[in-house]
């Protein structure tokens, strides 16, 4: 029989039991749409998380401060001061920039609106570059400012929003908590990396938030306490020779040793992997519930086609009396099972497909359609229908034909 | 005179195993010419059904020859009885066995679609022949109709016509009119004697001793041997075709 033939019965096979194919295609359907949507989102995840790294700026190097808690008889000790920033700009090799942030919470007044718990994120020149933000609207402030703890402020895209609407603010003055600031810039929308929210923040010069808005008493007590000091490492310079560098300036800054260490050092690869690692835990885990649904729905193509065996036995018996070949009943049913498994894998693709977008515009999670998830799904459907579909294939070619013929 | 087309030597056919088994045949020596229109006779249980199946290239004989238009075919495996059954042999059954839900005209070409011989025949070729077959029967107005649109007699007819399409060398009957009420009876009988008339060779299983003596030769089994053959005088086929439609 020729291969076009057995496509042909076999199409027709499908055609006389609409319901009954459909049904047997459900887990072939089922298996393929969830691979091709589970793919869609883990690779989704990932464009996320690649997207982070470009926008968290390039080869950058976290200091946290860790507060530690004295013994007995001793001050608490309190992570990293200001001039940790200026002593790992100057002793470290292989330092490109060092921005340091010292955040604050204030109520901001802008004519007659009020916006409560603004987050005030005090920082340095270098943050523009290391921090990958651009200046829409006026200009970010200069070392001179710092220094001089001049009052100026740039404002995150929303908060400009909020404050001022569609007026440009730079030039205008603002209330944060009693101090007076004059607005001198916008920056760009950013929109969340990670769980901070850039365009939601108003930035000042790291001088004035130690001068006006450090918390309490305590922390001011500290000295110029800050939260985070970010190192941007030269292009092709080795980050972990410059961690090093930054540990042992420390170490010896703080009077500290390597396991009483106030302060934490991380990379974004740190993070990078972190996150990395949950998704293909997330992966694996919709891999298997994909490879189930398609095991299930290849036992329901061979369910059906024993089923089919037996009710066209006799028919089986008339093919084989005029000519068949056991060859020929086989390639037939598993023309048969294929074609079942081909036709749920279309459907189950389209389904994937419609199913990730759709996935995609009403959650926040973002979904990306990968050509091979549709090679694998479709290619994993069709072994499926292949594998399952022998067995009754080969029960139907080995029927004899007298008894087949006599079968009611 | 002609070719001989089949010659069995001592064919038997045993079915089941140790104190249980069968003997449904017995050691059968026969010989068909070409163009022969045998009849085959007997009690039920005689083992007329299981020559039938043997002769067909159905099933295997258990021990014996059995020549087929000069082919030895006793040895043959599944696959290579099946391209024989489909080069060589048109069966007519007393159920019709037609594919339900389809067509007659694709119940006629069934058998092409196992033609490994012919495999250059177009579909639309195959088509024409099916149809010139459905024709010779008497259904060409009938081409599309699927079984359960047809009556008994002219589901055997499509059956006759499926039996003809790959030019086998003999048709196989096993009581072809034994479904039927006797006036289709008597046609499907006058179509047989007309494809006989053309020189199809044609071998039947009857129970009805007057349809069997419309035939040549009647070979009657018993208990799964050869028990007489009587040959049923001269009859012409073509006088035969008009005397039934007198
Ligand atoms: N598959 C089988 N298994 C066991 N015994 C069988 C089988 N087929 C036939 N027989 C036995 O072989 C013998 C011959 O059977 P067969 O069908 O050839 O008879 P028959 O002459 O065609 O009878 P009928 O006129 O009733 O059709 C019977 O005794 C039957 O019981
Ligand atoms: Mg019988």
């Amino acid at each position: 029989m020729k291969p076009l033939e057995a496509i042909r019965i076999a199409w027709e096979a499908i055609l006389k039991n609409k319901v009954r194919s459909l049904l047997t295609m459900l887990g072939i359907i089922i298996g393929v749409a969830a691979v091709i949507i589970m793919v869609a989102i883990s690779a989704g995840t990932e464009a996320t998380i690649q997207d982070q790294i470009t926008s968290l700026g390039s080869n950058l190097v976290f200091v946290q401060g860790a507060m530690t808690r004295g013994g007995p008889g001793q001050a608490p000790t309190g992570g990293l001061v200001y001039d940790d920033a200026a002593a790992i700009q100057d002793g470290v090799s292989g330092v490109k920039a060092v921005v340091v942030e010292q955040n604050s919470s204030e109520t901001v007044k802008a004519g007659d609106v009020t916006l409560e718990d603004v987050e005030i994120l005090g920082t340095t020149t270098g943050f523009p570059s290391v921090r990958d933000m651009d200046i829409s609207e006026g200009r970010y402030f200069t070392e001179q400012e710092i220094e001089r703890k001049t009052k100026v402020a740039i404002l995150g895209y929303d908060v400009a929003q909020e404050l001022f609407g569609d007026a440009s603010p730079v030039g205008e003055y603002i209330k944060v908590g009693n101090t007076q600031i004059a607005i001198i810039g916008v920056f760009k929308e950013k929109g969340l990396v990670g769980n901070t929210d850039f365009d939601s923040r108003i930035y000042m010069p790291i001088s004035v938030v130690f001068q006006k808005f450090t918390p309490s008493m305590f922390a001011r007590f500290m000295g110029d306490s800050v939260r985070m000091i970010y190192v941007e490492v030269e292009d092709g310079v080795n980050q972990d020779t410059v961690i090093a560098g930054i540990e042992r300036l420390l170490v010896k800054r703080h009077d500290v040793t390597t396991d009483t260490e106030d302060f934490t050092i991380t990379t974004q690869q740190d993070i990078i992997s972190t996150r990395e690692s949950t998704t293909a835990a997330f992966r694996s885990l919709l891999a298997w519930v994909a490879g189930v649904s398609l095991i299930v729905g290849g036992i329901g193509i061979m369910n059906i086609m024993l089923v089919s065996v037996t009710e066209r036995t006799r028919e089986i018996g008339i093919r084989q009396a005029v000519g068949a070949t056991p060859a020929d009943i086989r390639l037939q049913f598993l023309t048969e099972a294929l074609m079942l498994s081909v036709v749920g894998g279309l459907i189950g693709t389209l389904v994937g497909i419609s199913g990730a977008y759709i996935f995609g515009a009403l959650s926040d999670m973002r979904t990306v359609i990968q050509a091979s998830s549709i090679l694998l799904a479709f290619g994993s459907a069709a072994a499926v229908g292949a594998f399952f579909g022998y067995y009754p294939a080969n029960q139907a070619a080995q029927l004899d034909p007298i008894e087949a013929l006599r079968y009611e | 005179m002609s070719a001989t087309i089949i010659e069995t030597v001592d064919i038997t056919k045993i079915y089941g195993m140790g104190d249980i088994s069968v003997a449904a045949l017995n050691g059968i020596n026969l010989k068909i010419e070409a163009g022969e229109f045998v009849a085959i006779m007997g009690p039920s249980g005689s083992g007329k059904s299981t020559l039938m199946h043997i002769l067909g290239c159905l099933s295997q004989p258990s021990s014996g020859q059995y020549i087929l238009d000069g082919e030895d075919v006793s040895h043959l495996d599944k696959a290579q009885l099946a391209a024989v059954r489909n080069r060589k042999i048109g069966f007519i059954f007393q159920a019709y066995n037609l594919l339900a839900r389809t067509s007659a005209l694709r119940n006629v070409t069934l058998p092409l679609l196992y033609n490994h011989v012919d495999a250059k025949l177009s579909v639309e070729d195959g088509d024409q022949k099916a149809r010139a077959m459905l024709e010779l029967v008497g259904l060409g107005e009938r081409v599309n109709h699927q079984p359960h649109e047809l009556s008994g007699g002219q589901q055997q007819r499509v059956a006759i016509a499926r039996a003809l399409i790959n030019d086998p060398v003999m048709v196989i009957a096993d009581e072809p009119t034994g479904n039927l009420d006797s006036r289709s009876g008597e046609e499907i009988m006058n179509l047989l004697h007309k494809l006989h008339g053309q020189g199809t060779t044609i071998v039947m299983v009857t129970h009805d001793p007057k349809i069997a003596t419309h035939t040549q030769r009647t070979i009657v089994l018993k208990d799964g041997v050869i028990d007489t053959i009587n040959h049923n005088g001269q009859h012409h086929p073509a006088a035969e075709v008009q005397h039934e439609a007198a």
